[in-house]
């Protein structure tokens, strides 16, 4: 679908040249990489058109706004002011003049063209590295003028990706529970927006409560837990035709749902009389298998990205802790032993680590661990937060947060915050309403 | 689309149908280690507990013991029992409310019911709802242990989703942990 909506045109096959620059996003970036987004240049008569299309007075100065945001929000990238660009935007896309952005401590340079032809969009981008005096990168996109906030997100990955040697994650959305009301009469709907909060759009009425909304791999379908006739049961959601189906037959309440690598199975929890056990669905033969079988608690199941294994939270032991076992349920292992509760394990993209939920002595923390257990670090600390989610290239987690009511129980509020692995960059996420249980989707094009 | 011509498979819904059964068949025998136990407790209790005055506040250990909240069922039957952080055990004032709940019941045959489990917000939403569906099944195992047939009680789990109080003070945790007996018809 997204093939047919867009066709990316190389100018330029990008040479691999040592000299240039490489952004390490390995370690917390305290010092981003100034770089100069200069706005989009556009004809007369293409702007005219798409005022009238799309009632924006200057789609290129819209779309390098996206790419600027989204490269700010990074936290890597560091976007100077254009009051103090020197060179016109359609001169600096044709030839640079290096010494000028030298100036203002650029050291690289993002020029564009937009053009309306034949009912389309058409964009062209450039990547200069300033202090090479060379370009990176060339690229056009040609699309539906509709979609000029994809070409903004795609853009920003491209450039991500050349600078980084990493994909990125701006062409993405995030599908989330949508929260108001009182705290003790919450009302719920399931919302899906564009990654940078744009977009935003709701999926149920909310005349029952919703919960845990996740993407499949293709992030075309939604597996969640409803309450529809007060039966608390995983349901499968088509997002582009509005289909929904409960999934599985069971006498009891389903939930924790989250799609297999493969987008084949969904795996979740059971409950019934008092011990909650993981379960799979085959979606296309219908077939059921039950994956633990123990008195406790198990719930909260994620896979590994080769779908090998499965990592759950038990409180086998007494209290929640973080186990890892075969996809079939046999080899159970804890990994989980620091001091506290664990919960919420989500397997990275990458395969190498484990983000989670810990509580210890009242304050709950985002963390990662590796696979093994080793290696626990905590990002990040507050009253109430949980149920972290990756972006699709492992480097960043999404998560709600809520805060404490105060004496007379008012002040509840739950938002939508982010924060990259390293532990810097911790960022709240705007949302018309109230929002938790967020799900970052893959990258949408690729 | 694929999928949901799938979704209509019959040689699929008896797969669900063989699912089901296997559950019904381990979930009698489970009831019924249950009840022993908890009969023979439950009897141990009556002889030696002497009524125990709630202490100065409204919790004890941090099980609520207020009457704040407490609905009935009918006069004098209390509709809702409260629990330990993390647990489900019923404590000593928990049983008699049951044990009222039950005799009612009994006497109402007619009514059925749906056992709602709560947890307080200081735990993971998933983690949650499975601990709200163990505090109404140990609510729902001691009302069958007084006669309460299984087909009469419905469990319900809300997780942390329906709070009594906003507030985020131990007190107002205390309250939410609970489950409650609701009349079903």
């Amino acid at each position: 679908m997204i093939k047919k909506i867009f066709s990316l045109i190389l100018i330029f096959i990008p040479l691999k040249a040592f000299a240039l620059i490489e952004v390490d996003i390995t370690r917390g970036n305290l010092d981003p990489l100034p770089l100069a987004v200069s706005p989009l240049s556009i004809d007369e008569k293409s702007r005219l058109s798409f005022e009238e299309i799309l009632l924006k007075d200057n789609i290129g100065s819209e779309i390098s706004q996206i790419v600027e945001n989204n490269l700010r929000t990074s936290g890597i990238f560091n976007p100077l002011d254009k009051n103090a660009f020197l060179q016109a935007p359609d001169i600096a896309h044709l030839k640079p003049r290096f010494e000028d952005w030298n100036l203002i401590k650029a050291q690289a340079l993002i020029t564009g063209k937009v053009n309306y032809t034949e009912d389309k969009l058409r964009v062209e981008f450039r990547l200069w590295d300033v202090l090479a005096a060379k370009e990176m990168m060339a690229l056009a996109f040609t699309t539906v003028p509709t979609n000029w906030r994809r070409v903004g997100h795609i853009i920003s990955d491209k450039i991500y990706e050349r600078l980084t040697g990493e994909k990125g994650y701006f062409d993405t959305r995030i599908i989330y529970v949508a929260e108001e009301g009182p705290k003790t009469q919450r009302i719920k709907k399931l919302a899906i927006m564009d990654q940078d909060g744009f977009n935003n759009k709701f999926l149920t009425l909310g005349n029952e409560l919703v919960l845990t909304p996740r993407f499949n791999p293709t992030s075309q379908m939604v597996t969640y837990l409803s309450y529809f006739k007060n039966m608390p049961r995983v349901y499968l959601l088509d997002i582009e035709t509005g289909t929904q189906e409960v999934v599985g037959d069971f006498p009891g309440m389903t939930f924790a749902p989250r799609f297999s690598p493969d987008g084949k199975k969904i795996i979740m929890s059971f409950a019934n009389d008092g011990k909650s056990d993981i379960y799979t669905m085959d979606l296309e033969n219908r077939l059921v298998e039950k994956i633990t079988n123990h008195p406790s608690i198990d719930t909260s199941p994620s896979y590994s990205p080769d779908g090998k294994y499965i990592t759950f939270n038990s409180d086998r032991s007494g209290y929640q802790q973080i186990y890892i076992m075969r996809s079939d349920g046999s080899d159970v292992k804890r990994i989980s032993f620091g001091n506290g509760i664990y919960g919420t394990p989500v397997w990275s993209p990458r395969g190498d680590l484990i983000a989670f939920t810990k509580l210890h002595k009242g304050k709950f923390y985002i963390g990662v661990m590796r696979t093994d257990g080793s290696g626990e670090r905590l990002l990040t600390e507050n009253y109430y937060q949980e149920a972290p989610s990756w972006s699709p290239n492992g480097r960043v987690l999404i998560f709600y947060r809520e805060t404490k009511t105060d004496s007379k129980g008012e002040g509840f509020s739950a938002k939508l915050w982010s924060i990259d692995l390293t532990g810097y960059n911790e960022r709240l996420i705007t949302t018309p309403t109230d929002g938790s249980d967020p799900s970052w989707s893959s990258l949408l094009s690729n | 689309m694929r999928l949901s011509k799938i979704f209509k498979n019959t040689l699929l819904v008896l797969m669900a149908c063989i699912v089901l059964t296997a559950c019904a068949t381990k979930k009698e025998v489970e009831t019924q280690t249950t009840t022993s136990a908890s009969t023979t407790e439950a009897k141990t209790e009556t002889e030696k507990a002497d009524p125990i005055e709630p202490i100065a506040g409204q919790m004890q250990g941090d099980v609520y013991t207020g009457t704040d909240s407490v609905g009935y069922l009918a006069e004098g039957v209390k509709d809702r029992v409260f629990f330990a952080t993390n647990e489900s055990i019923l404590t000593t004032a928990s049983r008699e409310t049951l044990r009222a709940q039950a005799a009612w019941l009994r006497k109402n045959p007619d009514v059925t019911i749906v056992v709602e489990g709560h947890a307080d917000e200081r735990g993971t939403r998933e983690y949650n709802l499975a601990l709200g569906e163990r505090r109404a099944n140990a609510a729902k195992d001691y009302l069958m242990t007084y006669g309460i047939s299984s087909d009469r009680i419905t469990v319900l789990s809300y997780g942390k989703e329906r709070p009594v109080d906003a507030g985020s003070t131990p007190l107002a945790w205390s309250k939410n942990r609970r489950s409650v007996t609701v009349k079903a018809n």
